[in-house]
């Protein structure tokens, strides 16, 4: 016989950051106050510092070498293995995003949908972005050449706002489809669906490292992420004009690939973070 | 006297008429400064003024930008995108005709060897524009959408080490997608642009597609952060490709850098080792190691060290240094005074810092630019040799025991433009090549390049393609 008492206190969770596989609190000790689309109380998440976005990096490089070399068919497999574990978690998302964007249950439910459906079609594109990009170059010599895009490396993140989960997991999806590896900075006012996405990229048999997720002030790690010499390209769709321009600036130093999307559904999310390489060989006896 | 010595075969410069002053090209005209200022280009091989070139200020560019704008929008945009090929192809065929005249020229004016102007430079450049006239109509299918647009005017601003190559990889898929163009050649190297100016009249190139003011880094500045410029494409250093992208940040401005390298070049213990050893010397000597794909950090698997570095000095001690007019010279002359400079600090660098110096003994001629071809072995990778771009004929030697080794070394480093992979092993190459990060490998060859074959770099040697599909699309906006 199950017996719960009427006055039950619901358990709550702590959101903390996804780094390495593991979830840490900031380095820092310092969380933000999130509040509900009404001003309640909803959660105090970390707010991530230099240190921790240093750590991600960290863990993002070292993930890079396998993340990379595995095969697009495993890759995609992964993906499509978040997809499951997403439209499994679906109530919790729904009730956070009705939580903290107000939207009504139809709207919350769509876009979780459409995110489950989202990383199915990005999962797809793992075995064949390269056959759409690459090529066979009819090179005027006795040569074969053949170009191919390889993944950039680590590629950090500025996740869009609302439709935030929707957002958040075209740009991931699309950035580590093709083996890069990600520190996403998820959008300020809605850190916990990203969190909770986490947790499912934690359980997908996504090897640790290969998304790194912080939360807390875009302001604050942009221009530590801008100058930070090994982040190869940024993901700047969630950040200000202002904020973009100073990262330009700064991101100068490394030349990093600075990009910013207006569509979560497009291949250009793959294509923007990887690089053509083009192979030499002769041809004779 | 040696049975094997060569006589001299100088190309005759009379096919080449230079004018006393040039002027700079703005809507189809030439047209006197407003700077009212002109500076003189000289033969590196002598040291004799060739000319006096238009110093190009702001007011100049302002007039360049408006004329482009203005043949963009009037003309060059609304042409039957078949059209504006059949210009191209105009283009193409008549610079296969005044070829030898444009290798003369080039040589003169930068002091590459002939036998490099006329067998590579300009035919590449022709092929270039030949090969882009075919794209223009054809852009739906280019995969980025099935309407693609253009920029509108691209401000391109080229290098001294392939004047004319350069100007045609980004003159060629500029109108070819139906952009307009301000170019600027770099200030020591501007008369093969000037007589690409002549080339498009002869085309009856539409006035103002094509416009080419000339100067110094100042005019190129003036260039990037004119209002009116709707994309940037650079080749040149890494450090000015940065302040490029600093100066463009905030704006709509998009840009192509291609900038500099520090390629590896990769002697695996199987390799063909004398198909290995014309290998390296390709890749490093060729015009005189100005190539920013240059394969200027040799790596060899340590067991074969000895013999490699005892061919490839025999192999450099028959390389001909001197005139670069003469069609037997191998090395002609460095490019300037400053980049001679430049070479001789790092390699007294290299010296400093405790690597082994050894120069082919070859005569240097008493006037002009010149720099022996020369090695260093027992380089170790924090060597300024190893690390910064020379950008000259010396290479510097590393060692490494297995491929994992190779590997590791030939990425240590922010460059990432080419690298070089030799070994007789299939799975070994590919192996390799799949590893090193850098845009162009060649495998058992150097220094090939095609207008079909994509070339650029990762990391610091820049941002986007140049030649194929992929070069092309950096002119073109996508559709949905």
């Amino acid at each position: 016989m199950i017996a719960v008492p009427a006055n039950r206190i619901d358990v709550l969770k702590t959101y903390k950051l996804f780094i390495g596989g593991a979830f840490p609190r900031s380095e820092s000790g310092r969380v933000y106050s999130i509040k509900d689309s009404k001003g309640n109380h909803l959660a105090n998440p970390s707010l991530a510092s230099r240190k921790d976005l240093r750590d991600a990096v960290v863990a993002a490089r070292g993930a890079f070498a396998g993340w990379s070399a595995a095969t697009a068919y495993n890759r995609g497999q992964i993906l499509y293995r978040m997809a499951e574990l997403l439209e499994g978690r679906s109530a919790q998302l729904v009730a956070e995003l009705m939580a903290l964007e107000g939207s009504t249950k139809k709207l919350a439910t769509d876009q979780v949908k459409e995110s489950v459906d989202l990383l199915v079609w990005y999962a797809g594109w793992s075995d064949k972005i390269s056959t759409i990009a690459g090529s066979t170059n009819p090179v005027s010599g006795p040569y074969y050449n053949f170009s191919t895009p390889e993944p950039i490396g680590v590629v950090a993140i500025f996740a869009d706002a609302k439709p935030s989960l929707l957002n958040f997991v075209g740009a991931v999806a699309g950035v580590c489809v093709s083996g890069n590896t990600a520190v996403v900075i998820a959008a300020e006012p809605f850190p916990l669906p990203a969190i909770t996405f986490a947790e499912i990229m934690a359980t997908s048999d996504l090897p640790a490292g290969v998304i790194n997720v912080l939360t807390g002030s875009s302001s604050e790690l942009a221009p530590w992420t801008a100058s930070h010499m090994d982040i190869d390209a940024i993901d700047a769709s969630g950040l200000t004009p202002k904020q973009l321009k100073e990262a330009q600036i700064a991101g100068a130093a490394n030349l990093k690939r600075i990009r910013v999307h207006t569509d979560a559904k497009t291949p250009e999310r793959i294509l923007n973070y990887m690089e053509t390489k083009t192979v030499w060989h002769p041809i004779g006896i | 006297m040696n049975p094997f010595e060569y006589s001299p075969a100088l190309e005759s410069t009379a096919i080449v008429e230079i004018a006393e002053r040039y002027n700079l090209f703005i809507d189809g005209k030439f047209v006197t400064p407003k700077s009212g200022k002109y500076f003189p280009t000289i033969n590196p091989a002598n040291e004799k003024v060739l000319a006096k070139i238009a110093d190009a200020n702001a007011t100049d560019v302002d007039l360049a930008v408006g004329a482009a704008r203005a043949a963009y929008s009037k003309v060059w945009s609304k042409m039957p995108a078949a059209e504006r090929g059949k210009y191209l192809f105009r283009i193409a065929r008549i610079l296969q005709e005044r070829a030898r005249e444009f290798a003369v020229l080039e040589t003169l004016d930068n002091g590459k060897p002939i036998r490099e102007s006329r067998d590579t430079d300009i035919p590449l450049a022709a092929a270039h524009f030949f090969y882009h006239a075919g794209w223009a109509d054809k852009l739906q299918y280019a995969g980025v959408g099935i309407q693609p647009r253009p920029y509108g005017v691209v401000g391109q601003i080229i290098p001294w080490n392939f004047p004319m190559l350069m100007l045609a990889w980004k003159v060629a898929p500029a109108l070819a997608t139906g952009n307009t163009v301000v170019l600027k050649p770099a200030e020591t190297t501007s008369l093969t642009a000037l007589l690409f100016a002549e080339v498009c009249q002869q085309a009856e190139l539409p006035n103002g597609v094509v416009n080419i003011v000339t100067g110094a880094g100042v005019t190129g500045a003036d260039i990037v952060n004119h209002p009116g410029i709707d994309k940037i494409a650079f080749t040149g250093s890494t450090e000015v490709g940065k302040l490029i992208a600093t100066s463009i940040a905030g704006t709509k401005k998009s840009a192509t850098l291609e900038l500099g390298g520090k390629a590896a070049n990769i002697i695996f213990e199987d390799a063909a080792i004398d198909e290995a050893v014309e290998g390296i010397v390709n890749g490093i000597f060729f015009n005189q190691g100005h190539v920013c794909c240059a394969g200027s950090r040799l790596l060899i698997q340590e067991n074969i060290h000895d013999e490699v570095i005892e061919k490839l000095k025999v192999r450099m001690a028959h390389i001909r240094l001197g005139n670069p007019l003469d069609k037997n010279t191998d090395i002609g002359a460095i490019n300037s005074a400053a980049q001679l400079a430049k070479i001789r600090e790092l390699v007294t660098a290299g010296g400093a810092e405790g690597a082994e110096q050894w120069s082919a003994p070859c005569e240097i001629p008493g006037e002009g630019f010149w720099f022996a071809p020369t090695i260093f072995t027992g380089v170790s990778q924090t060597h300024r040799i190893a690390r910064e771009e020379i950008f000259g004929p010396v290479l510097s030697v590393l060692t490494f025991r297995t491929p994992q080794e190779a590997v590791e070394k030939a990425n240590n480093t922010p460059y990432g433009l080419s690298a070089g992979v030799w070994s007789e092993k299939g799975s070994k190459i590919l192996w390799t090549a799949s590893r090193l990060r850098a845009g162009v490998i060649w495998a058992n060859t150097f220094n090939k390049f095609d207008p079909a074959s994509p070339f650029g770099g990762y990391k610091e040697s820049g941002w986007g393609r140049e030649g194929g599909r992929h070069g092309l699309t950096a002119y073109l906006k996508a559709s949905n």
